[in-house]
């Protein structure tokens, strides 16, 4: 087989997404309702729409996670007197109690990660956009970390149900779940919807493309 | 077929025959029902502040959260930590018990497909370091003492990544599937 029949017939070879059967579409029908004739799902050859899901998702996180950072996640009533935390006060809040190593996985899964994510799966549509043939197994590689350390995110969210249920039935504090917390909790919904709508294999399309 | 197949081009693993993976996997799903059973039947966390002793279930913060005019943060939760594990290990269980009696029944493929779509929602060992965190920030308060449930929800998880990772799914899918 030539180089170019060889690369016309994976053209039309489809892997289901749900089960991994793989699957050969007629030629030039990418974009019609197949189904997989294993398991029925909807059958594409890369998820459909894929970069332009991936921007709504990450620019709906970005614009999530300012608000999520600015308003209080919790307050804390105690003897008539009301204090707030942030995500950011609450970690320097472990801090200054001298628990470091909590407090940088603390910082980390719910400052750096959201950020991180949010800054990776920008670069990975952009340079599937500019046609980059760039390393793209470090890519690769790149999304599926972020793909897997999104879920440590949802910390804080427990922190506050946590605290929220053990304290608010005691007699001399409460604490109520703040404004922040919704915003936040939206951050980690878009971010996994996201990585979740980002097909991986756009990065290997354009470096088959250049090298071929 | 048999050993492991590597994608050429990025090195990820395509497919690994797993040895007895339906016997082994239908145990740890059965072993993680009873655990999450007891994860939500009996008390997570005790609270003891002057005096007061305040106990808590799974659900207590998610109840709580309702109350607060909070749905999406209270749903989020609810759907992390209960519905997410309770689908995952009651879909194994669905698919790979008729298997392992030789039978077939209808619903099998939608559930297992439906089994994949969850996974990623399934977040207790998340929830574990936001207990930690709690206690942390708990101390000198008030005291807190752990339950029979909490126990139970710390051993479901390593149950639960093992039972995902004896699941051999092309295996399954070459039986519920179809088409072959």
């Amino acid at each position: 087989m030539t180089g170019d029949a060889a690369a016309s017939a994976v053209e039309n070879l489809a892997s289901c997404h749900d089960c991994g059967f793989v699957v050969r579409l007629a030629a030039g029908a990418h974009h019609a309702k197949a189904h997989c004739p294993r398991c029925r799902a909807p059958i594409h050859r890369r998820k459909p729409d894929s970069l332009n899901r991936t921007w709504a998702l990450v620019i709906t996180a970005a614009m999530l996670y300012i608000p999520a950072n600015l308003f209080p996640v919790m307050t804390v009533i105690s003897l008539g007197k009301a204090q707030s935390d942030t995500i950011l006060s609450g970690a320097i809040y472990l801090l200054v109690h001298g628990m470091w190593p909590l407090a940088l996985i603390v910082v980390f899964a719910s400052v750096v990660v959201p950020l991180l994510k949010l800054i990776a799966l920008a670069f990975l549509l952009i340079s599937v956009q500019k046609g980059s043939s760039w390393r793209p197994r470090e890519r690769t590689k790149l999304f599926h970390i972020v793909e897997a350390v999104g879920r440590w995110s949802m910390t804080d969210i427990y922190v506050v149900t946590i605290l929220v249920a053990l304290v608010s039935l005691g007699n001399l504090a409460t604490i109520e779940a703040g404004v922040g917390a919704i915003y936040f909790a939206g951050v980690v919904v878009a971010t996994m919807l996201a990585a979740e709508s980002f097909d991986p294999r756009l990065i290997w399309d354009q470096a088959r493309e250049s090298s071929g | 077929m048999k050993g492991t197949a590597r994608c050429p081009r990025c090195r990820s693993v395509l497919y690994r025959r797993i040895p007895d993976s339906l016997d082994r996997t239908l145990a740890l799903a059965l072993a993680g029902l009873f655990l999450f059973i007891a994860a939500n039947a009996f008390p997570f966390l005790a609270l003891k502040m002057q005096g007061n002793v305040t106990h808590t279930t799974l659900s207590t913060g998610v109840k709580a959260l309702y109350e607060q005019d909070t749905p999406f943060v209270a749903s989020l939760v609810l759907l992390t930590t209960i519905v997410a594990p309770l689908l995952q290990i009651s879909s194994l269980i669905f698919v790979l018990a008729p298997l392992r009696l030789g039978r077939r029944i209808p619903g099998q493929a939608r559930v297992f497909r439906l089994l994949r779509r969850v996974q990623p929602w399934s977040m207790m060992e998340v929830f574990i370091l936001g207990i930690l965190v709690s206690l942390v920030k708990l101390l000198g308060m008030a005291q807190i003492v752990p339950g029979i449930a909490l126990w139970s929800f710390v051993l479901l998880i390593p149950v639960l990544a093992a039972a995902s990772s004896s699941l051999d799914a092309e295996w399954i899918w070459r039986r519920v599937g179809l088409a072959q």
